[in-house]
């Protein structure tokens, strides 16, 4: 694949083939994108959206999925003031959208990497770490731990999947940490991810896993505190954060 | 080339002046950083410059606090497309602690704790274009933020001004810094729009 290190990203017209609902608050946007050439898993895009007179707006989304051919997937959480993200959790197949990439090189996994994997979301911080786990379904052999901090069993991305891909791969086991309210079949009581839930036998500071934590800054900050804490490797530890853009 | 999306209008900038372009404004302060905050005791901070022959040019904290420090007033773009007006910041510019390094190096590479570099072009630190910042509205720069101390450039993006900066590094050939290497623009001029290789 083009690494896009060299050449130019051009912006690209994408059409929309496929918009469906994630969560009440998410949607799932499948897009056609001549000449796409590919992606790494946890790499993004920037989005354009131009209005009629000129006036336009750009924001990242992280790649959801390995791409299939030209198609490529994103998962849109819709902030409530936002400009950019209202209308795209809106858009029906067949609008076209511009849109340049892929961009990043650092908040990735390659499945050649045999290293133990920590993943650990929260809330839509799960889109380029499912990514990940879509790409080690189709390669590698790399062992995997999600931990993926939610306010409510409802607004899990991709419920039905993780469970199945549990089921079936014996490289990877889900926590899912509910900060409000949990599901009822778990004893762990609602609350924001703490130490023990960190603390994953096979993934201590010991076994040298590499982790990636996404999701809001306060979030990240808050884990990656306690990861440094429990005896990681900074330097084994990356990051993606985001802010309410929009 | 250029489409409309069908209905998009937008939330207009009611901005006090024009931004570069395809930028937003924000009023938060959103962090973007590629690994974990570190935490730097003061006692052990120290920030050096590394002349092109070697030499170094050596500040411990409490030397770089007895410098002239400025106050400053300056709009900041981040890559990822927000802008933010007016932020107030307090360092010592890096007019004055070129003062004591003779160089006719071209490049700079800065260095952070905790690994982080990005490459400069020397002319774009000198006449009152950069400094090593310690205060942020008024308060000591949260680590958060990149403190004890950032550098600040800020006419150029955002991710230029190094978190946490340790050291610069004069250089006679221009070498990419961490995300120069990933497909970002080795520039990187916010009105020229220079995101990524290529723009």
């Amino acid at each position: 694949m083009d690494d896009g290190s060299t050449s130019k990203l051009h912006w690209r017209v994408a059409r929309v083939v496929d918009s469906e609902p994630e969560t009440d608050s998410a949607q799932t946007i499948g897009l056609a994108v001549p000449g796409w050439r590919g992606h790494l898993a946890g790499q993004h895009i920037d989005l354009k959206l131009t209005a009629e007179d000129g006036y336009s707006a750009q924001r990242s989304y992280s790649l959801s999925r390995p791409a299939d051919g030209e198609r490529i997937e994103l998962t849109v959480q819709q902030i409530a003031d936002g400009e950019v993200s209202p209308y795209l959790t809106g858009v029906r197949p067949g609008e076209e959208i511009e849109l340049r990439g892929p961009i990043g090189g650092w908040f990735v996994w390659r499945p050649a990497e045999e290293a133990r994997i920590l993943l650990v979301a929260g809330g839509s911080g799960i889109v380029p770490l499912m990514a990940m786990l879509r790409e080690r379904v189709v390669l590698g052999g790399a062992e995997f731990r999600l931990v993926y901090s939610v306010r409510s069993p409802a607004d899990v991305y991709y419920a039905r999947e993780l469970g199945q891909l549990e089921r079936d791969c014996d490289w990877l086991r889900v926590a899912v940490v509910c900060t409000r309210a949990a599901t009822p079949q778990t004893a762990r009581p609602p609350g924001r991810i703490g130490a023990s839930d960190l603390a994953v036998p096979g993934w201590t500071p010991d076994d040298a896993p590499r982790v990636y934590v996404c999701g809001p800054t306060g979030f990240v900050e808050s884990v990656t505190t306690k990861l440094i804490g429990q005896g990681h490797r900074p330097s084994a530890i990356r990051t993606e954060r985001f802010g309410p853009s929009g | 080339m250029a489409i409309a999306n069908k209905g998009f209008r937008g939330r207009r900038t009611e901005s006090a002046r024009q931004l570069p372009p395809g930028q937003h404004l924000t009023t938060d302060f959103p962090v973007l950083q590629a690994g974990p905050t570190p935490h730097i005791d003061l006692d052990d901070w120290r920030f050096t410059i590394r002349d092109e022959r070697g030499h170094q040019h050596v500040w411990t904290w409490a030397q770089l606090k007895l410098l002239p420090s400025d106050r400053l007033t300056v709009d900041i773009h981040c890559v990822t497309t927000w802008s933010k007006l007016d932020t107030k910041w307090e360092g010592v510019s890096l007019d004055t602690l070129f003062e004591s390094v003779e160089t006719t190096a071209e490049f700079a590479l800065i260095g952070s704790y905790g690994g982080y570099t990005t490459n400069i072009p020397v002319v774009d630190l000198l006449g009152g274009k950069a400094w090593i910042v310690y205060g942020y509205q008024g308060e000591p720069l949260s680590p958060v933020h990149g403190g004890p101390a950032r550098l600040l450039v800020p006419h150029l993006y955002f991710w230029k001004s190094a978190k946490w900066v340790r050291s610069i590094e004069l250089r006679n050939s221009d070498t990419p810094g961490f995300w120069e290497g990933l497909g970002y623009h080795s520039y990187g001029d916010p009105w020229r729009e220079q995101r990524y290789a290529g723009d």
